[in-house]
């Protein structure tokens, strides 16, 4: 074998063995991040944490029973807001939409999806709070709903668009109008990507902290209704986890690891009973 | 695409007006984007006639005096977004191309799906592990280690602090590795079957065919998937807030902490006293937000140019 054949082979085994090296490494860290969390969040996960408020600087125990209610109501209201805007905006692309003003909104919708989630709660802030006076749930929700609202679009659009055109012709053809054609043929079609778009899309902005930053803001105890601010599960990690106290970190470590825990389950249970190809939009 | 039904004569009501509903669900994304970017430029208003563009260049924060300068954030957000992707492209084009060339499907899928879900990791648990594992990391191995290999040199200077512009960089590199494999094997797959043959064909290794032909056909996607990271990398918040140091400084030490744009926003809007302070808080997030639309914009033309590409051949 000549030498330069030799070269040419043994490039080829490294390379393609440093591409596989890549991959176990890049996919360890997630079995890393987990691994560790469990480690370190597992025995300062107990009962209590999920039932009380957390206690005043200095005591040991308490929880973060009203973090948890909070990031639920916050995910309530970004469901509430971001999923029927971010559908009925999708279906306008997919059925509705001429062309010129499907590109506008296209290009609009993956401008905000591009928005670090910073800019939108300065966006949330100066419309809402500003105006209110005060931060409160209601901002939170809002903030994390105008995130939910570009994903939502997308995903709808890109479903809808799968549906194949002849289910639309069969159901015109059966003297259907287009409003029944899109509501008892079209949507039910692609009721299942939609349906783990908009999972993947609560998951999403479920662990996010810097939009709630600046609405939310934060609350050691309980907050009634959504006009108060509101403490939550993201921003009790950051704020345990950068705070001088090592009971705080035990704390940041549990809710962490809870916080985790339910990202990835609604993830993969997403994929795995809905659909697996679902990709949201970058 | 045109619409996919016909237009007919004598429109029904109902449907005319399903029509008239949904156009102004999608007016309305239209118009939000709209109003966010009113927001930022009229509630940086203050701020902006004060210090024009010079805003963009002075390094002085001085919160107490009323005199604002970005210049140490922008560094920080451009220094740490750039350790970031010298990371991360390799192992991330590395990745996608086992996934996309060597490996059987169903472990393609698998690791794909893996992947997905590190995607789906929040950022403030990157940066609860960044701060309690990578932070002593950095402090007692990594940083005397670089310095060892190369004493002298200006980038590893100063006191080992565990925090800093290299911390974040690389745990900003972490984050989006999923970003890029997404896009990446995707582009390489989208790559023609008969580039791979022809090249095996004429007698290449498998890697010949790889990088000379099945790359360099993809390569626009590929630089669209790492802009998709970077824009990913500018705006990520919470790991940099929670690595990065937090110092206004310009420092040419990796090893200095520092502090970047998102990250500034997120300490210090609550607490921002008066108008001006505010005002000048909103004008880093808008040139965040005028930063990753720019990248944005770019990443999706050049997915776009590689997909036409693809289905052309």
């Amino acid at each position: 074998m000549s030498a330069r054949r030799l070269r040419r082979r043994v490039t080829n085994v490294v390379m393609l063995g440093l591409t596989g090296v890549a991959t176990v490494l890049s996919v360890s860290i997630l079995f890393f991040l987990l691994g560790f969390l469990i480690y370190k969040g597992g025995s300062s996960l107990n009962f209590a944490f999920f039932t009380e408020l957390p206690k005043p600087v200095g005591e040991a125990g308490g929880g973060m029973a009203n973090a948890i209610a909070g990031s639920a109501k916050l995910l309530l209201l970004a469901a509430l807001t971001g999923l029927p805007v971010g559908f009925l905006a999708g279906l306008y692309l997919s059925e509705f939409a001429s062309k010129p003003m499907a590109s506008a909104v296209r290009y609009a919708a993956d401008l905000l999806n591009g928005v670090p989630s910073i800019v939108i709660g300065i966006f949330v802030y100066t419309l809402v709070v500003l105006r209110m006076g005060h931060f409160s749930a209601l901002a939170g929700g809002l903030a994390l709903g105008v995130m939910m609202i570009p994903i939502m679009t997308r995903s709808t659009e890109e479903f809808l668009r799968a549906v194949p055109g002849s289910l639309r012709d069969a159901s015109l053809a059966l003297g259907a109008s287009r409003v029944t054609t899109i509501a008892r043929v079209v949507v039910p079609a692609a009721s299942r990507g939609i349906l783990t778009a908009a999972m993947l899309g609560l998951a999403r902005v479920a662990g996010e902290t810097a939009p709630l930053l600046f609405t939310a803001l934060g609350n050691r105890f309980w907050s009634p209704g959504v006009a108060q601010p509101t403490a939550s599960l993201p921003v009790m990690i950051f704020t345990y986890a950068t705070g001088p106290y090592d009971e705080w970190h035990r704390q940041a470590w549990a809710a962490g690891l809870v916080l985790l825990a339910f990202v990835l389950v609604a993830n993969a249970g997403a994929r795995l009973l809905l659909g697996r190809r679902v990709r949201l939009p970058g | 695409m045109a619409p996919r039904f016909k237009k007919r004569r004598g429109v029904l009501v109902s449907d005319r007006s399903a029509g008239v509903v949904a156009f102004a669900f999608g007016a309305c994304v239209l118009a939000l984007t709209g109003l966010l970017a009113y927001q930022l430029w009229a509630n940086s208003a203050a701020s902006r006639t004060k210090f024009g563009w010079a805003f963009l260049l002075t390094g002085s924060w001085d919160p107490v005096a009323g005199d604002f300068g970005a210049a140490p954030f922008i560094y920080g957000t451009l220094v740490t977004s750039a350790i970031a992707l010298l990371v991360a492209v390799p192992l991330g084009i590395g990745v996608s191309i086992f996934l996309a060339e060597l490996a059987p499907p169903a472990l393609s899928d698998g690791a794909g799906l893996l992947l997905e879900l590190l995607a789906a990791v929040p950022s403030v648990v990157y940066g609860l592990v960044g701060v309690s594992v990578l932070v002593p990391l950095m402090r007692t191995w990594i940083e005397p280690g670089l310095r060892m290999l190369a004493p002298g040199v200006p980038l590893f200077r100063g006191p080992d602090l565990g925090v800093g512009f290299l911390t974040a960089g690389l745990v900003l590199a972490v984050m989006v590795i999923p970003f890029i494999v997404s896009m990446g094997r995707e582009v390489l797959l989208a790559v023609p079957r008969e580039q791979r043959e022809a090249a095996l064909a004429l007698g290449s290794t498998r890697w010949e065919s790889v990088w000379r032909v099945v790359v360099p056909y993809a390569r626009p996607g590929l630089y669209g998937a790492i802009f998709l990271a970077l824009g990913r990398a500018l705006g990520e918040t919470m790991a940099v807030t929670m690595v990065i140091g937090n110092r206004p400084e310009i420092a040419a030490s990796l090893f200095a902490p520092g502090y970047s744009m998102a990250a500034v926003i997120a300490n210090e809007f609550t607490e921002a006293t008066g108008d001006l302070y505010l005002s000048a808080l909103v004008e880093i997030g808008l040139v965040l937000f005028v930063l990753t639309m720019i990248i944005n914009a770019a990443a999706r033309l050049l997915i776009v140019a590689t997909s036409r590409k693809a289905s052309a051949a």
